[in-house]
């Protein structure tokens, strides 16, 4: 004897409306379960996407040099003596253009000081970078041109400045072919960046921008902050580093002292860690998952008591023992599908929310989330009504019914 | 078609033994109406739940229709008693959730009929009871004669040989329980096999067969 899989979700939707308040409280407590990943796991994802978006505004193909070495390749007598690692010079970046696989470098050197105009001044940072520097990091000019593209250790009294740069010390006056006074010495603005264009650690509307070697004359230095080089393709990023490495060592009097950072490497490595990271807050989420499967227990364990005298009656009518487990699975298996629906559309509208506010996250939950929450709910409904359906189907028909 | 040989069925209750039912052999042949009387725990309710197939007796032989019935496992113990055995109880025990037609509905989702076979049967036997204007009611807008003729629809829905009453009239004012006696004695009119548990000397006087009962045991077995 067997009932129909559709007359026992009737049955177990006709009990569940039955009573409403009990339903819409385990309702809620999945519903919010299943939120909670999603919107958690949507913020993880999100956050993964922002980083991975900042790290491409950076610039393609990009490689970074920057002085001394980060990484330990065991001891050796000359770390030793050599503490302090020879500067990046000029000449060195002019050195590594000399590769076919290299498209373009730009060197970068930077400081801070004072910017003066009509009396109006402002402590900036100071960005000295060669006419390169544009095209590797995808920046955009709103008025003016970028730096001239001239040999890297000429100095030439020009500068490009940010917007926000330009409105506080401009304000509503035309700042293109003014006199800009940067510590002692005087540059002509030929140039204003677009207000986008934000990347990791420099804010581009900040910054006064000057070609490198009036920075090392600025700042009294010949070293170098860093040299950025932008490798032809992708596939020519690992050469591209292996040429580098190889080129400065030879100019360092064979020691390998400059660390070279592939973009994508540094990638793949915050990859990882907010990948982890989302996979541990939906762990976390999951936990209120069981939550809700505690609570369905014990509210089923309540329904069984209190609808003992129907579960005598339906064992009177012949239900067998695996008819009312059924029955009661049933209705933890609606309860939890419905929960995990209403749950999904929750955290699909907190997920909405989160875009709305921060535009520049893209919080949207992974699809294996969704789907993953939507099985661990039914799944944990189904396993935590498995004790009170089965007190219900072993439940002595005789004393059930005597029960008024 | 009942054959009970040697029934016994003992309860533990705390470190105590009681013998609710002591070597009961009792025949009932099929149309038969039986009453069976007798003071509060004589056995007689022991007795109806064990021939209904709710109970299992502790020793003894039970044949229904010449099959043992003792030794079935619980499904088929179940199945016996949907298809066999339709049970009407003094507490009523209608789903409160569900309409009068949804509970004569039930025994046949129990059983798996498919919903165009179940109609016309739950149809059928609403309409013999004369409830097929209350069959979208619920069992908390019907009289307590009406939900004790829908226990009844249900109980006999799916046509079973046996009908076992246990107090039918307990809950109901003196003409509803004339009412449903009327239904119950018609129904064994036209061949069910009625045996009836009650208090109500009245009722019990009205049955063809009366067993009444003492301490486990059947004190007299009377055919009018």
């Amino acid at each position: 004897m067997r009932t129909r899989a559709e007359d026992i979700i009737r049955f177990a939707w006709r009990a569940l409306r039955g009573f409403p308040s009990r339903t819409l409280l385990m309702l809620l407590a999945m519903a919010i379960g299943v939120a909670a990943v999603v919107v958690l796991t949507s913020l993880g994802e999100g956050a993964r996407g922002y980083v991975r978006g900042e790290f491409a505004s950076l610039g393609t193909n990009l490689v970074i040099v920057l002085p001394g070495r980060s990484e330990t390749a065991g001891f050796n007598p000359g770390n030793m003596l050599a503490e302090t690692p020879r500067d990046l010079t000029l000449a060195d970046a002019q050195a590594l253009t000399r590769s076919f696989s290299v498209r373009r470098i730009a060197p970068i050197n930077v400081g801070s000081a004072m910017a003066a105009w009509q009396g109006r001044q402002r402590e900036v940072p100071i960005l000295g970078s060669s006419s390169e520097l544009l095209a590797i990091r995808h920046w955009e000019l709103a008025q003016g041109k970028f730096l001239p593209s001239l040999e890297l250790d000429r100095a030439t009294p020009v500068c490009v400045i940010g917007s926000r740069v330009r409105t506080e010390i401009f304000g509503p006056h035309r700042a293109l072919g003014e006199w800009l006074r940067i510590g002692d010495r005087r540059f002509r603005v030929i140039g204003v960046m677009a207000s986008e264009g934000r990347s990791i650690g420099i804010d581009v509307q900040d910054v006064v921008m000057i070609p490198v070697a009036s920075a090392q004359q600025l700042f009294n230095t010949p070293s170098l902050f860093r040299i950025l080089v932008e490798a032809r393709s992708r596939s020519e990023i690992l050469p591209v580093k292996q040429f580098i490495l190889d080129t400065l060592q030879y100019r360092h009097q064979g020691e390998r002292d400059v660390t070279v950072i592939t973009q994508d490497a540094v990638l793949a490595t915050f990859d990882r860690i907010l990948g982890a990271l989302t996979f541990a807050v939906a762990g976390i989420a999951a936990i209120s998952l069981v939550v809700a499967g505690i609570l369905i227990m014990n509210v089923m364990l309540v329904a069984v008591s209190q609808r003992t005298a129907e579960i005598g009656l339906l064992k009177a009518l012949g239900a067998a023992p695996p008819q009312i487990l059924a029955l009661f699975m049933a209705e933890a298996a609606v309860l939890s599908a419905l929960g995990a629906a209403a749950g999904l559309a929750l955290g699909e509208l907190g997920s909405f929310a989160i875009r709305q506010a921060f535009p520049d996250i893209p919080a949207y939950a992974p699809a294996w989330a969704a789907l993953t929450a939507l099985l661990v709910a039914i799944a944990t409904g189904l396993l935590f009504s498995l004790l009170p359906a089965r007190r219900a189907a072993r439940l002595d028909a005789v004393l059930a019914l005597s029960r008024r | 078609m009942i054959d009970l040989q040697h029934i016994h069925r003992d309860f533990q209750v705390g470190d105590q033994i009681v013998h609710a039912l002591d070597d009961v052999t009792l025949s009932v042949k099929a149309g038969d109406y039986v009453s069976t009387m007798g003071p509060s725990g004589s056995g007689k309710s022991t007795l109806l739940n064990l021939i209904g197939l709710l109970d299992r007796a502790t020793r003894g032989r039970y044949r229904l229709n010449d099959e043992d019935v003792t030794t079935l496992s619980d499904a088929e113990q179940a199945e016996t008693r949907n298809r066999r055995i339709g049970f009407v109880f003094q507490a009523f025990h209608l789903v409160p959730r569900l309409t009068a037609r949804e509970n004569v509905e039930l025994p046949l989702i129990l059983a798996g009929l498919p919903p165009e076979q179940r109609q016309g049967r739950v149809a059928a036997s609403l309409e013999a009871l004369q409830l097929s204007d209350r069959a979208h009611h619920k069992p908390d807008q019907l009289s307590g004669g009406q939900r004790q003729r829908v226990a009844i629809a249900r109980a006999t829905v799916t046509e079973p040989a046996v009908l076992l009453a246990d107090e039918p009239t307990g809950n109901l004012d003196q003409k509803s329980g004339r009412d449903v006696i009327d239904v119950l004695e018609s129904l064994n009119a036209r061949g069910i096999t009625l045996i009836v548990v009650t208090h109500d000397p009245e009722l019990g006087e009205r049955a063809r067969r009366r067993v009444l009962m003492r301490d486990g045991r059947i004190e007299s077995d009377m055919v009018r």
